[in-house]
């Protein structure tokens, strides 16, 4: 796909976007996961790119047997005023990503919201806790295989 | 002493003021008090810090956000906010739910400001299934988003001024708010949860009374407002608990992905109603409010100044306000209206179907946000093509706002924290999802 986001990109760092696709104007850029530090560096430092902020960090779980989730990051230019959606594959069996924090510090409660609705462990996160749930709680609920109604006892009541 | 802050204290010569007195006694007195043995000479009185929690249950932390101190005396030197006290699982029960079905949930997100959700979400969904909304719809959500923000920011201006002890702002602020709400009221019959947006439209149109009572208000509104600053504006105390408090650093305020009038506060001018602009508001003319400052008073200001100019967009909306359909002629996806629904039987097929069903978008995702008045509210769906969303992510203001707390508290003063909470202005309901 020729979209002047995806040429810089290209020909700064070939070989670390697997795929591209644009729909309804939003441009996704799938990467290896061994290239996403160094891809998000890129898009911050560069000034045709540019991506100074990040928006939003969050998973996709695609219940495949391969490549079952999806880590989603969207990353917004105040200098050219667009938005770019990343997409790294991550196996259920090794659910490791690095870490964006070293790019853009926001990154880090998003970061920690992924880990706790989808047991995606991001390295090198300065405080790798539970966002939400509480931090004995052992499953990750927006999984596809937790249950809309929850699991019986699996909030245990603080004790009397 | 483990904090990076130490204080020395040194000697100081408490000299009192000495008074002819013919009374030995208060002499006796007056002397002793001058004494070496009686001036109290601390190097360091705080060989400790102490963790202080403050929440969930607690009236300064707008909602249930629980925050860990670690005090050194008075001073903050770190800050850590715990979420999750409010977590309902909207991004779980939207999996389960219709497009439609979902739309209540986001009356519950931010619940000071209802409408801009309702509207943001909609405008994700019809983004995905490409669906092209009339020209007056576009307009009436331009009113009500701009309404919203305007009773949003009112709270958040009384709130703000009360937690720094000024109670009076609270209730002029909360009295405008009020003529909003019973024009919300009459818009769609409900002052709260107000679910007025629908899928590829609204829910009812807006009426003359709505436009009556609307022009009413902002005939008073600018009156009022300057009122409500006039108690505000030369406070001293005000001035003082806000000035330099809070602070954040433009690179900072960036690098963490603040939004909303905290990020314009920092001197970036980033609103979305003009930088990638939605709806109408290309055609209506307004200003991106910055303040250079980044403390609480200038997120004051920036609030103040933006309820202004949605008062001008408010009154440029209705003037421009055309006339025609507020629903797009999309039967397949579109609600019928709900009395063609109970006589006409093609419209209650396609009733019984959508409200079952569910809209059938294509294959994709999208992430569409807008400018609520906490900052950037977005909606991040996949769809797999049915008529419930695969995923769906909320990108709330709130939680991203939240999450600089540790850099505005540190190295302030445990009485700075509910003037920096104030001026957050979290939401709760929206950043615990």
């Amino acid at each position: 796909m020729s979209h002047p986001v995806v040429e810089r990109i290209n020909a700064l760092l070939p070989g670390s976007v697997l795929s591209s696709e644009e729909f309804r104007g939003d441009l996704t850029l799938v990467l290896k996961r061994e290239a996403l530090v160094h891809v998000c560096e890129t898009l911050k430092a560069d000034p045709q790119l540019a991506y100074d902020m990040v928006i939003d960090v969050t998973a996709v779980d695609r219940y495949l047997p391969e490549g079952r989730f999806e880590v989603v990051y969207h990353v917004y230019s105040l200098q050219h005023k667009r938005y770019l959606r990343l997409k790294v594959r991550v196996e259920e069996q090794d659910p490791v990503i690095p870490t964006v924090t070293g790019v853009w510090a926001g990154a880090d409660w998003h970061e920690r919201e992924t880990f706790d609705m989808f047991g995606i462990q991001f390295s090198g996160h300065p405080d790798l806790r539970r966002l939400y749930m509480p931090e004995e709680f052992e499953y990750h609920p927006l999984r596809k295989d937790f249950p809309l109604m929850g699991i019986p006892d699996s909030l245990p009541l603080p004790r009397r | 002493m483990t904090g990076s802050v130490s204080f020395t204290y040194d000697h100081r010569n408490f000299s009192l003021p000495s008074r002819p007195t013919d009374d030995p006694e208060r002499s006796q007195i007056l002397a002793a008090l001058e004494d070496q043995d009686t001036t109290v000479v601390l190097d360091d009185p705080l060989q400790n810090t102490m963790i202080l929690n403050m929440g969930p249950q607690h009236p300064a932390t707008h909602g249930v956000l629980r925050l860990l101190i670690k005090l050194d005396g008075e001073t903050v030197l770190a800050a850590v906010p715990e979420l999750g006290y409010l977590h309902r699982g909207y991004e779980k029960i939207a999996e389960a739910s219709t497009y439609h079905e979902f739309i209540p949930h986001t009356d519950r997100l931010d619940y000071l400001s209802p409408l801009s959700n309702n509207v943001a979400y909609v405008l994700a969904v019809e983004k995905l299934a490409g669906i092209e909304i009339p020209r007056r719809a576009k307009f009436i959500r331009v009113l009500v988003c701009e309404m919203a923000r305007i009773a949003s920011h009112l709270v958040a201006v009384g709130s703000m001024a009360m937690d720094v002890g000024a109670l009076t702002v609270l209730l002029w602020t909360f009295r405008e708010r009020e003529k909003l709400l019973d024009i919300y009221d009459v818009l769609c019959g409900a002052r709260f949860t107000t679910s007025y947006t629908r899928i590829g439209g609204l829910q009812q149109d807006w009426t003359d009374q709505c436009t009556a009572m609307l022009k009413t208000f902002l005939d008073h509104f600018g009156a009022d407002l300057a009122e409500v600053e006039s108690l505000l504006q030369h406070n001293r105390i005000f001035i003082d608990r806000c000035e330099n408090v809070g602070r954040i650093s433009r690179e900072d305020a960036i690098a963490w992905g603040l939004t909303g009038p905290l990020l314009r506060a920092a001197g970036v001018p980033r609103d979305l109603r003009r930088d990638v602009p939605y709806l109408v508001y290309p055609e209506l003319d307004f200003s991106v409010i910055t303040f250079p400052e980044s403390d609480a008073l200038a997120r004051f200001y920036v609030r103040m100044a933006e309820m202004r100019e949605s008062a001008g967009m408010l009154r440029q909306a209705l003037e421009k306000l055309p006339s025609g359909p507020y629903n797009a002629f999309e039967t397949k996806r579109v609600l019928p209206q709900k009395e063609k629904t109970y006589t006409k039987m093609e419209e209650l097929i396609h009733d019984f179907m959508l409200i079952n069903l569910g809209i059938d978008p294509p294959v994709g995702e999208v992430y569409h946000a807008v400018e609520s008045s906490k900052g950037e509210l977005g909606f991040y769906i996949v769809s797999d093509g049915t008529g419930h969303p695969w995923r769906m992510k909320i990108r709330s203001p709130s939680t991203c706002n939240l999450s600089t707390l540790p850099i505005m508290l540190k190295g302030g003063m445990v009485s700075d924290i509910v003037a920096v909470i104030g001026s957050l202005d979290p939401v709760m309901g929206e950043a615990d999802k």
